[in-house]
């Protein structure tokens, strides 16, 4: 499926151009400010936005700008490493389970029925305080947990594909099982896994903005957006701007990936019904 | 259908015992101990509440105990909390925590299928629009954003509702909480309703339905509604488990003495015993809450209702 | 579209309802307002069992509830209160009390020297399991008690009659009255515990022998008391009920405090301090307390053991002005050095470069630093860990400006979940440089001084000096409390020029306190007996 088809549809195109120059902000705007996001200053404690601080100073006299924009980078890593961590996870387990079919299918369905009734967010809790708020094990705890949805999508899809002639055709021909799944499933695949990321980027966002609100997420002078909130949401009565910039920030980006996931949807919807 | 739910429960064995092992091997793999303290307890003393807690017998003994004493529905002493057992500290902390759950998915059912069906009604007009937009907002800004604004606008400048738990006010204190958690479940039933009446709408049965000349109230009230309704009943399955997870937010945020807050601390603390009650008695909610949907489902929907 | 109405009333209806129902709720609670004293806990008191509580919540609403020998009058001085007197023998190892006369407990049974006897071994005891159970480890046998070694019968405590008691310790303790104040010695009745087991806690059958008794108790949000009329002291409790309001979020005290809700809060956030002086200059409580706020060496490992040089000028870097100004802005005083201000017979000595400034401060810790063999393109890499909390990350942040600027010191921080933090500091493999605090039990140095010695429990960085021990235990043996304090001052010399903790500061505490509440004084261990306090009706 051409991505070009994708971006003819509206909502589609601005989301992701407004992504992208959110984007590129993230990545470029550390370099242009002259401030350092780690650099305290006691003689600017909460100042609001001016010239000298677009977007004004937090609690400890740094520039809330910079730490905005590396913000959003951290935000952006995590919810990009953990939806590969469960793409490839789910993707995997979804193709074999569909590609094998029968009596394994049905276990390994069940597997996932019963992890389906884990109270999620307390896992993620637990996880987290095992790892001692190690981002990278942050990455691998939120992905670990947010296959399942995936796994169960890819499946039902295997399940359709492989009875076609195409798949019957190369198995026939001898090509054994990884193959099959990695040449003839996994390609077709891509337009649903495509669209089900965008949709489950924004959860994984809020998972981790909520495990750094309650401290539990990256480690200081790192930031995220949920950790700017975090110092945020205690100055909001004195510097509001604290918690109200990167609150929006969040707010857009996971706006964004909504209003993508669900343009996306649409077209892939009105696609398949048209074949 | 008692068949079926039997099957169902037997099913949900395996499933509970899973939780049950992997939160007994988390909580336990955490590093820092339940006793450990800034004030540090000597080795004698601690030696005496690892003894008193069970907590010196080899790791499967342990488990093996600990599984009998839930079998018996005995979640045994919580470590930090010592005048209540941890099926006290469940029991007296839920009401709390359901009451606000409940409350806040009547709200979102009540306001997010009306807006839905206001939307579908109408689509692609601008109330439609506004609809679609708004639920999309409400699924997008976090609870833990939307909450505090809540506070800062209708507590403490407005001063409508108190700000926190507060026991001098017994209802107004639930209203900020409830309609923290309400919000984004409001969205998610306004658009799902919204995608689910334009189906139905545009379905076979409901032109011909029109094509006998029926009016369009007539057919929207006796014909759409209904299977419309069908994918709300199977999400509010979801929504529960969503609604639990949520509620563990708001009950921070608002400082609501419910479960969710009990889990953190328990948590914290290490408390072994709570985490685990916790956790096990959300499991066994969830997967009741999930059966109870899938039955009425079943009961809705006659195509179902054959197998 | 008459479809469209129906669903949305119903949304409003309910709102309407929930309203309705809280605004007829509200009135009711105005009402009654005026005889509560709302005050506000932190956190959840773990327990109100005397024994096995824990936190300093429960210790807060226990001393409400009970009364031990001894306790504190409302400015923290030390005074008598169940027991009328005592005599101590001539080599200070036998304490004989006498209690007052016609001690009740709140059910009108009397309260005998038998159940503080009881409650004593009741502490000790193993199977207890008491957080506290070497509170009174100086009494004889407690110790071997509490290890299993001995029956509890053994302990020395012992009732001549229904109101004479009699403790003997192991070795002469000039401390041993402050630490009878501590709510896990306060008496239990042995009746009402072996009639109700485990739930002898519960409001039902909850039985106390102070100035209050337990009413009920909504887990996680509410403890109410009412008035003990069997106390004692019962004609001069002035107020009738008191709701200890459990509130996790600092903010939201202050929120509740502003809506009227909370007579006394428990603190005030660091953000809304600044605030509160302008909102409420008159209700702004701030005062010296017994803790101090510090960062430990690790002793025992590189680069820190046996580099005296380096842990001062880490030490001497620290700007302690800048940190109590500007960063936790309550208040709080500067720590120069490890006893704070205000304990009894005692006059803290500080760091010896605490009468510099801080740029000759920062010269000097240049110089050690490079003495230390460290340079701009030889700079120490060291990690700091803390707990995650707001205080504890802003101040982490700043000192590591401070450092990297002076010295150019590069800090990893390392913010870690409580727990795992307090296991790593035990551990003593990983960590370098920590935070930790420590909060005195009673106004005399030892409580401070104790936690430093080789080997002792809380001794958190493996800090290992005969010097200081050998000090520290010829204060323990001193009678003549003259004698003692030179004993202890110079074992703070050492402690201080060995440079094994930075102090940053001395905790203040701070509180919101309304005008209607008369009687509250300032004191550094910042006990607020409900007793002690009377309410005025003001008019708003």
């Amino acid at each position: 499926m051409a991505p070009a088809a994708y971006l003819q549809h509206r909502t589609v195109r601005f989301s992701v151009g407004l992504l992208f120059v959110i984007s590129v902000a993230a990545m470029v705007g550390p370099w242009i400010s002259p401030h350092d996001y780690t650099a305290t200053n006691f003689d600017a404690l909460k100042l609001p936005p001016s010239w000298q601080h677009w977007f004004g100073t937090d609690d400890l006299g740094r520039d809330l700008f910079v730490r905005t924009m590396m913000g959003i980078r951290v935000t952006l890593i995590v919810a990009i490493v953990a939806s590969v961590v469960s793409l490839v996870i789910g993707v995997l387990y979804g193709a074999i389970a569909g590609m094998l079919g029968g009596r394994v299918d049905a276990v390994m369905m069940r597997i996932v029925d019963a992890l389906f009734a884990l109270p999620y967010l307390f896992f993620v809790i637990l996880l987290v305080v095992v790892f001692d708020n190690n981002i990278y094990l942050l990455f691998l705890a939120i992905g670990v947990v947010n296959w399942l949805d995936m796994a169960r999508i890819v499946r039902g899809q295997t399940l359709s594909l492989r009875e076609r002639e195409y798949v019957d055709a190369a198995r026939l021909a001898g090509v054994r099982l990884p193959g099959l799944v990695l040449r003839h499933i996994a390609p077709n695949l891509i337009g649903v896994v495509v669209v089900y990321i965008t949709l489950s980027i924004p959860q994984i966002i809020l998972m981790e903005s909520f495990l750094s609100f309650l401290g539990l997420g990256i480690r200081e002078p790192q930031t995220s957006l949920g950790a700017l909130v975090d110092i945020g949401v205690r100055q909001i009565e004195t510097a509001s701007w604290i918690l109200l910039i990167p609150a929006s920030a969040l707010a857009l980006i996971l706006l964004c990936f909504n209003f993508l996931g669900d343009g996306l949807r649409d077209v892939l919807d009105s696609r398949s019904r048209d074949t | 259908m008692l068949r079926y739910t039997l099957g169902r429960l037997l099913g949900a064995i395996p499933t509970v015992l899973l939780v049950i092992a992997l939160s007994f091997v988390l909580v336990r793999a955490a590093p820092g101990g339940p006793f450990d303290a800034e004030r540090a307890v000597s080795d004698v003393v601690e030696k005496n509440l690892r003894a008193h807690f069970n907590l010196d017998a080899a790791l499967h003994v342990q488990f093996v105990d600990y599984l009998g004493n839930v079998l018996q529905g005995d979640f045994g002493p919580s470590f930090r909390y010592a005048d209540q057992t941890v099926s006290e500290l469940i029991a007296g902390s839920f009401p709390t925590t359901l009451l606000i759950g409940g409350m806040s998915l009547l709200l979102a059912l009540l306001i997010g299928v009306s807006a839905g069906i206001t939307a579908a009604l109408r689509p692609n007009t601008l109330t439609d629009r506004l609809v679609m937009t708004l639920a999309m907002s409400g699924i997008s800004i976090p609870v833990f954003v939307i909450a505090p604004v809540l506070v800062l606008v209708f507590a403490v400048k407005l001063n409508w509702f108190p700000a926190g738990w507060s026991s001098t006010s017994d209802a107004s204190r639930l209203v900020l909480p409830i309609v923290s958690l309400a919000l984004p479940q409001i969205a998610y039933f306004a658009r799902l309703s919204r995608a689910s009446l334009i189906d139905v709408l545009n379905s076979d049965f409901i032109r011909t339905a029109r094509a006998q000349g029926l009016s369009r109230a007539s057919i929207i009230r006796h014909h759409a509604l209904k299977p419309a309704m069908l994918p709300i009943v199977s999400y509010l399955g979801p929504a529960v488990a969503t609604v639990l997870a949520g509620s563990v937010v708001v009950e921070e945020i608002f400082s609501v003495p419910g479960v969710g807050q009990y889990f953190i601390r328990g948590a914290l603390n290490r408390d072994y015993t709570l985490v685990l009650g916790i956790v096990i008695f959300y499991a066994v909610l969830i997967i009741v809450a999930n059966l109870i949907v899938d039955l009425v489902y079943r009961w809705l929907d006659p195509r179902i209702r054959q197998h | 579209m008459k479809l469209n109405r129906y669903f949305l009333a119903a949304p409003f209806a309910l709102l309407v309802l929930v309203l309705a129902l809280s605004s007829c709720e509200q009135r009711d609670a105005a009402e009654e307002t005026p005889s509560f004293l709302n005050r506000a806990l932190n956190s959840d008191p773990d327990s109100l069992d005397p024994q096995r509580a824990r936190s300093t919540q429960s210790a807060d609403v226990i001393r409400d509830l009970g009364e031990g020998l001894l306790g504190y009058a409302a400015d923290g001085e030390l005074v008598a209160a169940s027991a009328e007197s005592w005599t101590v023998s001539e080599d200070g190892l036998l304490y004989t009390f006498t209690l007052r006369d016609g001690l009740r407990w709140s059910n009108g049974e009397p309260v005998t020297a038998e159940h503080f006897v009881f409650a004593l071994r009741r502490l000790v005891n193993p199977e207890t399991a008491a957080f506290y159970a070497e509170q009174i480890s100086v009494v004889v046998n407690a110790a071997a008690i509490t290890a299993g070694d001995m029956p509890v019968e053994s302990l020395g405590a012992e009732a001549l009659d229904a109101r004479t008691l009699q403790l003997r310790v192991e070795q002469p303790t000039p401390v041993f009255l402050y630490l009878l104040t501590h709510p896990s010695t306060f008496p239990v009745n042995p009746e009402v515990l072996q009639q109700h087991g485990d739930d002898f806690t519960d409001p039902e059958n909850y039985v106390s022998n102070g100035a209050y008794r337990l009413e009920s108790r909504e887990i996680g949000s509410v403890i109410t008391l009412t008035r003990n009329k069997y106390y004692w002291n019962a004609a001069n409790v002035a107020i009738e009920r008191v709701r200890h309001h459990v509130v996790a979020d600092e903010m939201s005290e202050i929120n509740r405090y502003r809506a009227g809700e909370l007579d006394m809060t428990s603190t005030v956030p660091t953000a809304y301090f600044e605030q509160a002086k302008i909102d409420f200059p008159d209700e702004l409580r701030v005062a010296p307390t017994l803790a101090v706020y510090y960062y430990g060496f690790n002793m025992t490992q590189p680069p820190f053991a046996d580099n005296p040089a380096l842990r001062q000028a880490l030490s001497m870097a620290v700007d302690r002005d800048q940190l109590v100004n500007k960063v936790t802005a309550r208040g709080e005083l500067p720590a120069y050095s490890w006893v704070p201000p205000g304990v009894d017979n005692y006059t803290p000595p500080e760091f010896a470069y605490s009468n510099l400034t801080q740029e000759e401060r920062n010269e000097m810790a240049q110089s050690l630093y490079r003495q230390a063999g460290y340079s701009e393109s030889n700079p120490l890499r060291v990690e700091l860990r803390y707990n995650t909390s707001d205080v504890h990350r802003r101040i982490a942040t700043a000192v590591t400006a401070m450092w990297s600027d002076v010295l150019g010191v590069e800090t990893q921080l390392i913010g870690e979940e409580f727990r795992v933090l307090l296991q790593n500091i035990r551990e003593g493999e990983i960590t370098q440089v920590f935070r930790s605090s420590w909060t005195g039990d009673y106004t005399d140095a030892v409580t401070f001084l104790g936690i430093m010695a080789p080997g002792a429990t809380w001794n958190l960085t493996g800090y290992d000096s005969e010097e200081y021990g050998e000090l520290i235990a010829q204060a323990a043996a001193q009678t003549d409390m003259q004698a003692r304090r030179l004993y202890l001052e110079e074992a703070e010399r050492v402690l201080l020029r060995d440079h094994s903790v930075v102090p940053l500061y001395f905790y203040v505490s701070k509180q919101l306190v309304s005008p209607r509440v008369l009687g509250r004084e300032d004191n550094p261990l910042n006990y607020h007996y409900s007793q002690y306090l009377s309410l005025v009706d003001t008019e708003e």
